[in-house]
Parts: structure tokens; sequence; C-alpha cells
């Protein structure tokens, strides 16, 4: 089944000093299972097309299927649904929102799809439990280290059970070892069904997916899956 | 969802707390002067009102005026010009329902081994009515006893109070100026005249007793003035004019010679204090709602900095799923809470005040359901009006934007 279709996919910004062309003519297709590492150079249009597949942007032109399902087509509230509902983000900078609970922060994209505040709380705990901080609920970001928050941030991404989930460089403000960790917990996911799409600068973390898009000037100029025996080595390293 | 928000903005404003501190204070000082000026100007409204009451309506009173002689001209109700014979003709004019011609003067009371300096008035039982002054107990005099001038009094409370004590004044014998008088009725308490003066502090009599045994050496059958009261409000321009055509007519006064009497329109001077007292609980109350404003311009001001400081927060609420809608609701609901507890605390310290200044000055105040309900109101609407623009551009803050915040 495809998840994602990206057809002729355009976007231009237009500021002072002209038209920007930061896309140009992007076709993609991913599986849903699939595990996708997108790479390239700063400015080459990698963070532009994640914020499109995120449903936070819009293309100029071009065609975005998403579970079969045109986004062009939705408006701003239904856009936000399948932000709520079908995707999942990761950000590089954590961002969870400080002055509130682990348990909290976890539970609050289910505040949007009018969850009962019981449920809420359950799955918000069973999530934090399973990135094994089962014994930080009612912590506070600031008090736990940045490995620890990533792992809430994923715990968030996954609380309303996603399709897909987007990572935006989660491991740049991680230590080498910490990176590792995290990466571990996405091949998990991901060998659980889950689909993910990971942003990234460093090779040896986009080694852990599946396949590598590589972006340059707003095209994609490489896209490869990973020979078998990476995939191997990762499970082996799992189990 | 909406407990859970309202949650949030609890948290939101108790993150820091000085500064919630600050801007519900806008609210409270708003809230609590209208409440306070609002109570005071109403009091102030009602007292007035009551005064006006107990003078009786659509009133005129009619003075014997200034007479010249030999050059010196005396004030008005220095000279007996007017008489009862006046007052029977007034009463035979169109739309004048009641006349009552009054005598007085003050007098020395005694009961057994008390005695009273007090106000006498001499009059007819019409009086009472125009007045609006019932007895608390016993009857009124009658026009057989204004015919026959039998001792008979008619005793206010200040008076009661004065003398009797706890002793029952009914069918009790006091003397004025040697007089012996029976009490036949007990006046019902009047409060104080627009003026102040203490209206009990008095003794009603017939006219014509007054005039033989206490007010003496007066002209027979002449009165120091005459009530007129109108059968209603529109009559009364009317009846004033007819009253001064008619007195000239009978005191043979030429074309352009000064009058002998005065009439003056009672009800107009009691109206246009009304009016003044309006005006000014009015006044108050639109100083203190320029406090209020400014209170809910502080509230817009501390969300507009507040949406910028969380510009960050709202890009993550945004790219996990909060519709608009919800972004806008979150900081709206925050600026209500604040207006809302704002707005409680500022009714509490209001009614609070004007229970103080009743206390402190003895002036009456009103705290009307009314009143309290507009402000609760008020606030709520200065809530939303000033909260909604911060809250819109919050709403309407692009995602990519918002998380790239630092």
């Amino acid at each position: 089944m495809r998840l994602v279709q990206v057809h002729d996919l355009h976007k231009d910004y237009t500021t002072i000093a002209g038209t920007i062309h930061v896309l140009k003519d992007v076709n993609f297709v991913m599986d849903a299972g699939d595990f996708v590492a997108i790479m390239g150079p700063s400015g080459s249009g990698k963070s532009t097309f994640m914020n499109i597949l995120g449903c936070l942007d819009q293309p100029t032109s071009g065609e975005y299927l998403l579970d079969e399902h045109s986004v062009a087509m939705l408006n701003a509230n239904a856009l936000a649904q399948v932000r709520n509902q079908t995707i999942g983000f990761v950000f590089q900078g954590f961002n969870l929102l400080s002055r509130t609970t682990l348990l909290d922060n976890v539970a609050l994209p289910l505040v949007y799809s009018k969850i009962s505040k019981t449920e809420r709380l359950a799955r918000a705990k069973l999530l934090l439990e399973k990135v094994g901080l089962g014994q930080h609920l009612y912590s506070f970001p600031n008090q736990i280290s940045g490995g620890q928050q990533q792992r809430v941030a994923i715990a968030r991404a996954l609380v309303n059970r996603p399709r897909l989930i987007l990572a935006d460089e989660p491991t740049g403000n991680l230590d080498s070892a910490t990176s590792k960790e995290i990466m571990t917990l996405f091949s998990e996911l991901n060998a659980e069904g889950i689909s993910i799409i990971l942003v990234t600068h460093e090779s040896d973390i986009a080694a852990h997916a599946s396949r590598q898009v590589r972006f340059l000037d707003g095209r994609i100029v490489h896209d490869k899956r990973s020979k078998s025996e990476i995939q191997l080595t990762e499970a082996a390293e799992i189990s | 969802m909406f407990s859970a928000m309202l949650g949030e903005a609890w948290r939101a404003m108790g993150a820091n707390r000085m500064r919630t501190f600050l801007t519900m204070l806008g609210m409270v000082i708003g809230v609590g002067s209208v409440v306070l000026m609002m109570a005071v100007g109403q009091g102030a409204q009602e007292s007035v009102k009551q005064s006006i009451n107990a003078m009786g309506s659509n009133l005129f009173i009619v003075l014997s005026g200034s007479s010249t002689s030999g050059g010196a001209r005396s004030g008005s109700g220095n000279t007996s010009t007017l008489t009862v014979a006046d007052a029977n003709a007034i009463a035979e004019l169109d739309g004048v329902s009641n006349v009552a011609p009054i005598s007085m003067g003050n007098a020395q009371v005694v009961y057994g081994n008390t005695n009273w300096s007090t106000s006498i008035i001499g009059t007819t039982p019409s009086y009472l009515d125009i007045r609006v002054w019932e007895l608390a107990d016993g009857y009124v005099f009658s026009e057989s006893d204004m015919r026959s001038a039998t001792r008979v009094a008619l005793v206010g409370k200040t008076v009661v109070d004065n003398i009797f004590g706890d002793t029952d004044p009914i069918g009790k014998t006091i003397r004025i100026k040697q007089n012996p008088f029976v009490v036949l009725g007990v006046l019902k308490r009047k409060g104080q005249s627009l003026d102040g003066r203490d209206q009990d502090d008095t003794i009603i009599m017939p006219l014509t007793t007054a005039q033989r045994k206490i007010l003496g050496n007066q002209f027979a059958g002449s009165v120091r003035q005459v009530m007129v009261q109108a059968n209603t409000p529109e009559l009364m321009p009317m009846v004033e004019q007819n009253i001064n055509s008619l007195l000239k007519q009978r005191h043979s006064i030429r074309e352009g010679a000064d009058n002998d009497f005065n009439v003056r329109n009672l009800t107009a001077v009691a109206n246009s204090a009304a009016e003044t007292t309006r005006t000014m609980s009015l006044l108050l109350g639109a100083i203190a709602s320029v406090s209020l404003l400014v209170g809910g311009i502080g509230i817009m001001n501390i969300m507009l900095v507040s949406v910028t400081e969380r510009t960050r927060e709202i890009g993550i609420r945004m790219a996990i799923g909060a519709r608009e809608r919800d972004i806008l609701l979150q900081f709206l609901l925050e600026a209500i809470v604040i207006s809302v507890i704002g707005c409680f605390i500022g009714l509490i310290l209001g009614i609070s005040g004007a229970v103080l200044v009743n206390i402190i000055t003895q002036a009456a105040v009103v705290i009307s359901g009314y009143s309290v309900m507009i402000a609760f109101a008020v606030a709520a609407s200065v809530g939303i009006f000033f909260g909604y623009y911060p809250a819109r551009k919050a709403a309407r803050m692009n995602p990519i934007e918002a998380l790239r915040f630092q």
C-alpha cells in the first residue's frame, strides 16, 4: 500500500529579492511500513519537503497523496486533524512544553482529538513506560536529560497511533551514544509497522533506515535502498 | 476538552503569578470602583427620592410677600398679607386638589416635669393629606375642632421622644404657652427634609387654635403661607398662573407693582435636586468605567506579550493537531478567566468599600443586584473584547514560523 505519493511537487517562496524555487519537480513514493532517511546539505529543500509532508505547509504546485487521499483538497481544520491523527512529529529541539509534566506533554495531542481524560492519561502512561520513562511521569522536561526528552517527544508522536512518524534531525542535539539509543528506538517502532521518515545530516544515522534519499538544490538526486545486510545487523541489534 | 483548556489557562496564569496578579489588579480596581460609585450614586438618588416623596407631590407654596412700609422693604413671609379667605379662594381654582393655610411659630411644650421647644404648625386637616403624612396612633382633629378652636394637638415623633419617653401620649394633656392641650394623635416618622431639617420636631394643631392661643398678636384670619396641591404635574404651570392672577385681583395690586405674595413651585425645586444627584451619579459611573476600560487594555497588553512569548508553544500545539479554533479558545479563555476572577475580587472590594462608606459617613448606599450584574457582564465582555485580538493573533500564526521562533 502506498502511504505517501508525491508527484511533480514544486514549492516557491517569494521574497524581496525575487522568487526562490525551493523544491523543483519532486517525485517520491513510499510504502506503508517503510523507513526512509532524507539527507542533503542545508538549503537543499529537505526541511520544506518535510513540512509539506507534515501538512504544515502547502506546495505551490504538484500533488501530495497521504494514505491515497489528496491533501490539497483539505481545509485548515482537516489538515490539523491529519497532523493530529495520521502523523506524529519528532523535532530536533524536542519541543516539549516546559512547566508541563511529561505525562501531560505526551497526552496533549489527545486533548485535540476529544478523548476522555482517563483514557488520555492511561495511554500517555503506557507510552512513557514503553520508552523507558515510566518512573518520571510527573517530572518536568527541564529535570531530565536531552535523550530522555527526545524519548518523551517520541512517546508524544506515538500517542495518537499515527501511520507516519516525521522526524526532523531527531539526533541533532544529542551525543553519539544517546543518538544510537534513539535510533534503536526508531528501528523498533519501524519493526512494529510504523512508517518513519527521518531527516538527517549524518550518514551513519541515515544508515539505520532501509532507504536513503538525497536532496540537492531542491531535487532528489539519489534514492536507494540499503543493502539487506544492514537491515540484518539492525535486526540482530534489536533482538 | 473544555475542562482541559481551563486547566491550561490556570497553569499559564500560575506560570507568571506576579504578571497575572498585576493584570488582574486593573480589573479589580475597575470593577471595584464601578460598584462603589454606583452604590454611592444610587444611594444619593434614593435618599433624594425619599425626601421628595415625604414632601408630597405637585406642590406650591404661597408665601405672604414683602411689603414696603416707609421705604423699607421687608422679606417674604414677614407680613401677613395672606388670609384664610385667600386660601379658600385658591381652593376653588381649576386643577387644585388640596389647600392648607399655615401659620407657624415656636413654643415651649411642657409635660409633667419635662419641657421641649418645638415648632408649632397651625393648619387644617388637609395639610396632612398634602404632605402624605399619616398618624402612627390616635386620630386627626376635625372641622368642628377648627371652628371652635379646640385645644388639641398632633405631636411629632421627636417631640414624643423628648417629653413623653416611654409613656403613651394619646389623651395626655400637655401645656403649650400655659394652655392645656389634649394630644389627639402621634405623627408617623418623616425624617429629614431636603434642606436637612428634622420634620418630626413639630406639633400640628388647628389653625384657629394656633392663632388665638399660641401665635397671638396676628390679625385674625391672616396666615404666613398657603400650601397648594395641583391635581397632576401637567396642570402645575396653569395653576401657578391662576394663583398669581387670583391673588393680584384679591389684593388689588396694580399692573407693574410688586406682588405682596410669592408663589413657589416646590416640586420643581425637588426635581432639580433629583436631577443633580442623577447627573452626579452618572458622572461617577462614567469616571469609574474609564478605569474598567484601562483594566481591559491592560489585559490586552499582557495577552499580546504572552502570545509573543509563547509563539513556540503555539507552533508545537499546531504541529500536534490543534486547530485555529483550539488556539483561539485557549487564549480567549485565559483572558476571560483573568477578567472574571478580577471582577469577582473587585466586586467584593467594591461592596465592602460601599459598606465602609456607609459606616463612616452615614451616607446611604444602594447595592442593587442590577449593578452587580452589569459589572460582571461588563467584565466578561471586556475579557472577550480585549482578549479576542491577541487570541486571534495566536490562532492565525503560521505553524512553521512559530516552530522556528526562538
